[in-house]
């Protein structure tokens, strides 16, 4: 455990900065985001959540795949070079940092995606104790302890002072690096924080939820369940819920014309979208029920029965105060567990 | 209150027969989250609750599910009422199957982390305090409002050299993720098949290459609602990233006022929309038609 | 399977392209060099695509046992499809795969064979035909049964009518929906002609076809008494990745790009019906 005065921080994301790109939460126009650091660059630790998630750091929104040209009949193809400069994100939540883990599952199990995983090699993750969970926070629902984010270093802000831990390699030889900011600390000076943060965290409103039934051996029951059509009704379609989430990982494939080549991407998609299933000879889900069931299903269901019970949320709370119907997977948990309980 | 009578007109135009469900909202998770929701028995509607939270404009809700037989009951808040005649302007909606209670409105409040105490930027400007179309009013019409200028931001954008005004444009827009919540939400953007979402004709976009591509997708929905905008400010409410949708609207809704006279989409469904009413003697843009001398109308 | 490519094509060459019906041509693919792009499975699909047009999954529907080439027997029906279709010898494309489990040939060894196919649906089950009838002496009898909307929409006419029939224990059921001049053969709906069939419910069975014919096909064998362990189909959903993480062939827990595109029935059975 190391610590070091909050009021040297800038100077350490400033000599960071030197070494790596650093992306610190920055509040711009009303909101907070993660941004470059450079000197002089305001960090908000005080803001809990940042609106998108860090997930488009790792998975980002559009990423050139390879590029392709035609000379006459012959055609050829330029792969995209694998992302490899070094980068550390500054202050990510623990909930966020879970998030990763459910990407990982994903993204790095066989095949491997080169590109994501190019980028989890390459990122450092420095997450921040959660000092006041808010009422739209339910990470604890998923047993994610705020007051002990996990990342390749954790920090704790008390009373002026930033502590870190190192938890992997990366975060061990970014300490040393860092060293003439940081002094040797005892983990005990976090204790009575950590004990704050957890019964904050255990009066959550949401912070308990039925999880227990969302069984994958009732998989088709719970598909079949009728309370989909009640849930669904007010859903608009839009993508805020998909695109805000940490753990939302499908994508689309698609083609953009330069001119002189042709560049392949991939970009988020939403499964709430019409076109996520249309063939050319028709679509498998036809209606908005089907699709606002699949994304649900997804995260509470079928990933769960693919990674050994593991439930693609993580409780950051960005749907429940996102979405302009105010729908949300607190509500698609309740309804599905207790009235199919009755 | 407002809410118990809303409840009683809801359950009595149920028993009827007069309606076959309602359109509303419920408590959902907080006693900030009064969600849209559509009431079809009378036990659902024990949870209807009306209050400043209740912020989602349902005229969007009623496009497609006019098919439905019978009628449905649908409370607007004044600038609500709005859409809805725009809606029933442009055949979307059937008004004969609409049954609409009008509810007063004191503002709704801007949420953060589903906690707040300021309005809406919509409502700090709000000018349509009275109901444009309702069967009947309910409860206490509480409208008057200390109003601001909606053109304000408008006028300091104009103002701006371009260069400034092109920069405050791309950091706005560049924020976008394109989730399309502000198009989904409008009651002005009911294409059928939305261009951006068209794979046929080499127009579907569900992601921007460039930031460029960013202001393309606003700048063409800002186009295509321009005349048919409400400034109901949906857009701006629901934008995760804060962009300031409802400036674009504006600065087409004041140009218009500029060009074609005073117009509010919405107010009279008798009214020729500004835009699609063409005539070449007195168009103040008439075009390169005109210009050619050919147009005589 | 890892490959480090696994979303970056490489160059396929058209090298013959066969008009099989007015709307469906199979093509044969190569690498660069004039080899077989990569080795594969019956069952297996790969990702074909013309660069600023589109990427789509297409079954590969030459048997593994052919080491030089690749076939694919495409039907026009979209924007990518009708693209190919304008295509000619020598014309380049990209691909990448293989793609997807299989049909499992080894616990189909000793076994008779039904395959059942209507339209285009012949082209994933001709992978497994003509691998069976290259290992001719692993396997049972084989009966064949195809069908489509007329003579003129049946592919692999030569394969059909000439060179499986003459094979070793095979038999073909050609069928067409209505009748049609010149026409001997039986006229019928798929599910029709396989009641009249009467076949004996001691077979390994491969359907693949429209979704409706599916469905018709299951319940016929049903009422012959087969179980649903006997029987595989394919399934076919849009598809971007091809390995399992970008979501859109997901149903259930299955990917059906990865885990996928041959199923038992009776795992269908545990999956939503989404498909």
């Amino acid at each position: 455990m190391y610590k070091m005065n909050m009021q040297d921080m800038p100077e350490m994301l400033t000599h960071m900065a030197e070494l790596m790109d650093v992306y610190v939460p920055v509040r711009r126009g009303g909101l907070v985001n993660f941004e470059p650091f450079s000197q002089g660059v305001e960090v908000d630790l005080g803001t809990l959540k940042t609106v998108k998630s860090p997930k488009d750091f790792f998975l980002p929104q559009v990423e050139h795949l390879f590029s392709a040209q035609s000379q006459g009949s012959k055609l050829s193809v330029k792969p995209q070079d694998l992302p490899s400069s070094p980068f550390a994100i500054f202050g990510i939540r623990s909930c966020d940092s879970r998030g990763l883990e459910i990407l990982d599952s994903v993204y790095l199990s066989e095949p491997v995606d080169k590109f994501y995983e190019a980028r989890r090699e390459k990122g450092i993750i420095m997450s921040l104790a959660c000092l006041d969970p808010t009422a739209t926070c339910f990470c604890t629902a998923f047993e994610i302890d705020p007051a002990e984010p996990k990342a390749d270093v954790a920090m704790w802000e008390v009373v002026g002072q930033l502590y870190a831990q190192a938890q992997s390699a990366k975060g061990e030889s970014l300490i040393i690096e860092l060293s003439k900011f940081f002094q040797k600390a005892d983990i005990g000076d976090i204790a009575q924080e950590q004990g704050a943060i957890r019964e904050k965290a255990s009066e959550l409103p949401w912070g308990k939820l039925p999880l227990q039934e969302l069984k994958s051996d009732r998989l088709l029951e719970l598909f079949d369940a009728p309370q989909w059509e009640e849930l669904h009704k007010t859903c608009l379609a839009c993508g805020i819920c998909t695109y805000l989430c940490p753990t939302c990982q499908c994508y689309d494939v698609q083609d953009h014309g330069t001119g002189a080549e042709i560049l392949r991407y991939r970009c988020w998609d939403s499964c709430m979208y019409s076109d996520f299933t249309m063939m050319a000879h028709g679509n498998i889900r036809n209606s908005q029920k089907e699709r606002f069931r699949q994304r649900f299903m997804h995260k509470l269901v079928y990933h769960p029965e693919n990674n050994g019970g593991e439930i693609s949320c993580v409780g950051c709370g960005r749907c429940v105060s996102k979405c302009p119907a105010s729908l949300n997977i607190i509500k698609v948990i309740n309804s599905l567990v207790v009235k199919a309980d009755v | 209150m407002i809410q118990d009578l809303m409840i009683e007109r809801a359950k009595q135009l149920l028993l009827s027969g007069e309606i076959t469900c309602a359109a509303g909202w419920k408590r959902g998770d907080f006693i900030t989250d009064s969600q849209p929701a559509i009431f079809e028995s009378l036990q659902e509607l024990e949870n209807l609750v009306y209050d400043k939270y209740c912020a989602a404009n349902l005229s969007k809700y009623l496009v497609g599910l006019n098919l439905k037989e019978g009628k449905i009951l649908v409370f607007l808040k004044p600038c609500d009422s709005y859409s809805f005649n725009q809606l029933v302007k442009e055949n979307l909606i059937k008004r004969e199957s609409v049954y609409i209670i009008g509810i007063g409105c004191e503002g709704n409040i801007r949420l953060e982390e589903m906690q707040g105490t300021e309005l809406l930027e919509r409502c700090l400007v709000c000018t349509k305090t009275e109901h444009v179309v309702y069967d009947e009013l309910v409860g206490e019409q509480l409208n008057a409002r200390e109003a601001r200028s909606r053109f304000e931001g408008v006028l300091e954008l104009e103002q701006m050299s371009s260069g400034n005004r092109y920069g405050f444009w791309h950091e706005q827009l560049s924020r976008c993720i394109r989730c399309n919540a502000c198009r989904n939400v409008c009651p002005s953007c009911n294409c059928r098949k939305c261009v951006f979402d068209n794979n046929k004709y080499d127009t579907g976009q569900k992601a921007s290459v460039s930031t460029f591509e960013d202001q393309m997708f606003h700048i063409i929905r800002a186009y295509h609602v321009a005349g048919r905008c409400t400034d109901c400010g949906e857009c701006s409410r629901v934008c995760p990233q804060l962009i300031e949708l409802h400036l674009l609207n504006r600065k087409f809704i004041k140009d218009i006022n500029t060009l074609y006279g005073p117009y509010q989409a919405g107010e009279d469904i008798s009214a020729q929309g500004p835009l699609t009413d063409f005539n070449a003697k007195t168009d103040p843009e008439p075009g390169i038609i005109h210009q050619g001398g050919q147009a005589d109308v | 399977m890892c490959k480090q490519d696994s979303l970056i094509p490489q160059i396929g060459v058209i090298t013959k392209v066969k008009t099989e019906t007015p709307d469906v041509k199979t093509f044969s693919i190569t690498d660069i060099e004039g080899k077989k792009a990569f080795d594969h499975k019956s069952g297996q699909c790969a990702m074909i695509s013309v660069p600023g047009v589109g990427e789509a999954m297409f079954s590969i529907t030459s048997a593994p046992t052919n080491t030089k080439l690749m076939e694919f027997s495409i039907k026009s029906c979209g924007v990518l499809t009708s693209y190919l279709h304008t295509l000619g010898d020598e014309s380049q494309v990209t691909i990448r795969g293989p793609y997807g489990n299989a049909f499992p040939l080894e616990e189909f060894k000793n076994k008779d064979l039904l395959f059942i196919a209507g339209g285009i649906g012949l082209a994933p089950v001709r992978s497994v035909i003509n691998f069976v009838l290259d290992k001719r002496e692993d396997y049972g009898k084989v009966d064949i049964l195809y069908g489509a909307r007329s003579y003129d929409d049946l592919v692999f006419k030569e394969e059909i009518s000439q060179k499986w029939p003459d094979e070793y224990k095979t038999q073909v059921h050609l069928t067409i929906d209505s009748p049609q001049e010149g026409w001997s053969g039986n006229v019928g709906f798929v599910p029709a002609y396989l009641r009249e069939l009467n076949v004996k419910n001691d077979k390994m069975v491969i359907v693949c076809g429209p979704p409706i014919m599916i469905k018709f096909v299951l319940e016929e064998l049903r009422n012959l008494g087969f179980e649903k362990e006997q029987v595989y189909t394919t399934l076919e959903l849009r598809m971007k990745c091809g390995i399992g993480k970008c979501g859109r062939c997901n149903i259930g827990s299955k990917y059906v790009c990865k885990d996928g595109p041959v199923f038992r029935c009776d795992e269908l059975d545990s999956m939503p019906g989404e498909y």
